[in-house]
């Protein structure tokens, strides 16, 4: 029997406002319990919710972003339920009227396909606190910080067909609203969550029954769980029982999704336009300021950054996979830096680097100046690949220009044809064996051999040797 | 439309509201009244008519993203019933 499987995703956004979406207290991440939770946030009788100008700003340049409807009316709606996290009774979202209406973005797949993925709809609403299960004699623990922090939330078409093209385009999302500087993306602090509506189907067929996975903090999860929420469903299917429709939590140490509550009576939200609130109307000079220096986008710049700085694909799409790593690429190229060389160290090295300490791009103690300067010493000559990969430890680990630490350690490259005759004389002389091999061997052979003299002189001139004219000068020594 | 007695014991129980069995009657017939009345609105011809969110005629002023609010959490805790730890304690919450 052939399934195919249908995936919807519901990302959340905390926007990066420095209030809350309808009061003045903070949403910086990290404070004591409860000291960033105001009147309105509690709840409490009497109080307004005001809209934050800076989140309907962020909503806008979303709807940019992916070419979405923007509605210039939106309203705000009371979303009811009972959770001791949710002071008020109910959240305040939109229902009806969404300020940002149908848009898509598109997926890069593995094989080089692109495929267009439906965004059905974004709203603003607020977060609610966090509960703490934790050892409180039976009792929990409730955090209001979090609650009336400002979030969008994205919903998908079910236009995804397998956990790798949900990931892509949870990655997708994450880039954008990175970009475009309306969410820092924090996974693991919540910034950004995605839950999964997964069902699978008889190839073409009716839509199955989906269940809605959550718990979702990490692109590795999401695609994890979905895989397995998959097998739990054909396994029903093709045993001849029936998929229920419910929230399922996904466990990453046992790598399975169960069973969280029935949502049968908590999907009975009973929305209704919020009073306290009134509807939010855009003019033209609202939405023009509000996407005024938006920054190219992902997608576009890629693009430009092959065409513009001759780079293969994958070199392209890995250099703007964040606006931060490919603002560091430009500068770096035009600090001086050959574009070419520039995306090998970038993606090479200096990834490689950021990878072990675990850091990113903005905290490279190697700036993209500093990288231009490494680069130019390699295109001119002075110092080899290998010896750049000294220099750049050295400014990784103790800063200073190459032109420093070239001078410095005496690393620059010997060219001076004198010089570097007497070393090739050198390892000569103290290899006659290898020599005389060398002299008998034919033509396919010597290729091979000459590889050993080069690695001599290389050591012997601890690695400064030009290793074009080695190579040139050996050959001439030997054959003579 | 009018409710059944069940349908206002699930109502009441979205909301919290402690009905009991004698008034659910009682209950059931006023609410129903109410929607007879959503009926007969229903029955307005509303074409071309842009549905109300709000009563007043003007759109949400916006208020600019600045931290206005200090650290009250002593004088709001002061009223709830249980505390520790700067957290509000609750009846276990069970998922």
């Amino acid at each position: 029997m052939q399934w195919e499987t249908v995936i919807g995703l519901e990302i959340h956004a905390q926007l990066a406002t420095r209030s809350k979406i309808f009061s003045g207290a903070s949403t910086a991440f990290g404070a004591e319990p409860n000291t960033q939770a105001c009147a309105v946030d509690l709840g409490l009788p009497g109080v307004l919710p005001v809209l934050n100008r800076e989140a309907v700003v962020m909503a806008v340049r979303f709807s940019a972003a992916i070419n979405a409807d923007l509605e210039r009316r939106s309203v705000f709606a009371r979303k009811n339920y009972f959770y001791p996290d949710l002071p008020k009774g109910y959240q305040i979202s939109q229902f009806e009227l969404p300020i940002v209406g149908r848009g898509s973005v598109e997926i890069l797949l593995e094989d080089g396909e692109i495929r267009t993925i439906g965004v059905t709809r974004a709203h603003l609403e607020e977060d609610a606190g966090k509960s703490l299960h934790g050892d409180f004699h039976g009792l929990t623990g409730i955090d209001l910080n979090r609650a009336g922090t400002p979030l969008l939330e994205i919903v998908s078409e079910p236009d995804m067909r397998s956990a790798k093209e949900a990931v892509a385009y949870a990655r997708k999302i994450h880039q954008i609203v990175r970009y475009i500087g309306i969410c820092d993306g924090n996974m693991q602090e919540g910034s950004f969550r995605a839950d999964a509506n997964v069902s699978v189907r008889r190839s073409g067929g009716e839509l199955g029954t989906r269940a809605e996975l959550k718990n979702l903090n990490s692109f590795r999860f999401l695609e994890r769980a979905i895989n397995f929420e998959v097998e739990r469903q054909i396994d029903i299917l093709e045993s001849g029982g029936k998929v229920v429709q419910e929230t399922r939590l996904y466990d990453p140490e046992r790598d399975e999704t169960r069973s969280m509550r029935s949502k049968e009576e908590a999907n009975d939200y009973r929305y209704f336009p919020d009073p306290d609130l009134l509807p939010v109307e855009l003019d033209d000079a609202f939405i023009a300021a509000a996407i005024e220096g938006m920054p190219e986008l992902p997608d576009v710049r890629r693009v430009r950054f092959s065409e513009e700085y001759a780079l293969g694909n994958s070199d392209a799409a890995q250099l703007t996979a964040s606006r931060e790593l490919a603002d560091y690429y430009e500068a770096t190229v035009e600090e001086g830096g050959d574009p070419r060389l520039a995306a090998n160290w970038v993606t090479g090295e200096l990834a490689a680097a950021l990878n072990r300490e675990g850091s990113d791009i903005g905290q490279s103690p190697i700036t993209a100046s500093m990288l231009a300067g490494l680069l130019q010493r390699i295109s001119d000559n002075t110092i080899s690949g290998k010896i750049a990969k000294q220099v750049f430890d050295a400014m990784w680990s103790s800063g200073g220009s190459a032109d420093e630490i070239i001078e410095n350690q005496g690393l620059k490259q010997i060219t001076d044809s004198v010089a570097l005759e007497g070393i090739v004389d050198e390892v000569v002389n103290a290899n006659p064996s290898q020599v005389d091999a060398y002299r008998q061997a034919d033509e396919k052979k010597q290729i091979k051999m000459l590889g050993f003299f080069v690695g001599q002189v290389m050591q012997a001139s601890k690695g400064k040797a030009n290793p074009k004219q080695v190579n040139e000068l050996l050959r001439r020594k030997l054959t003579s | 439309m009018s409710l059944e007695r069940s349908d206002v014991e699930k109502i009441a129980h979205l909301a919290r509201l402690a009905v009991s069995s004698d008034e659910l009657d009682s209950v059931a017939g006023d609410l129903s009244t109410i929607l007879q009345l959503m009926e007969q609105m229903n029955a307005v011809n509303t074409d071309g008519v842009i549905p109300m969110a709000h009563p007043l005629h003007m759109a949400q002023r916006l208020r600019p993203d600045e931290v206005s609010e200090i650290d009250e959490r002593d004088h709001f805790q002061s009223i709830a019933p249980a505390t520790e730890n700067g957290l509000y304690l609750v009846p276990r919450v069970i998922e």
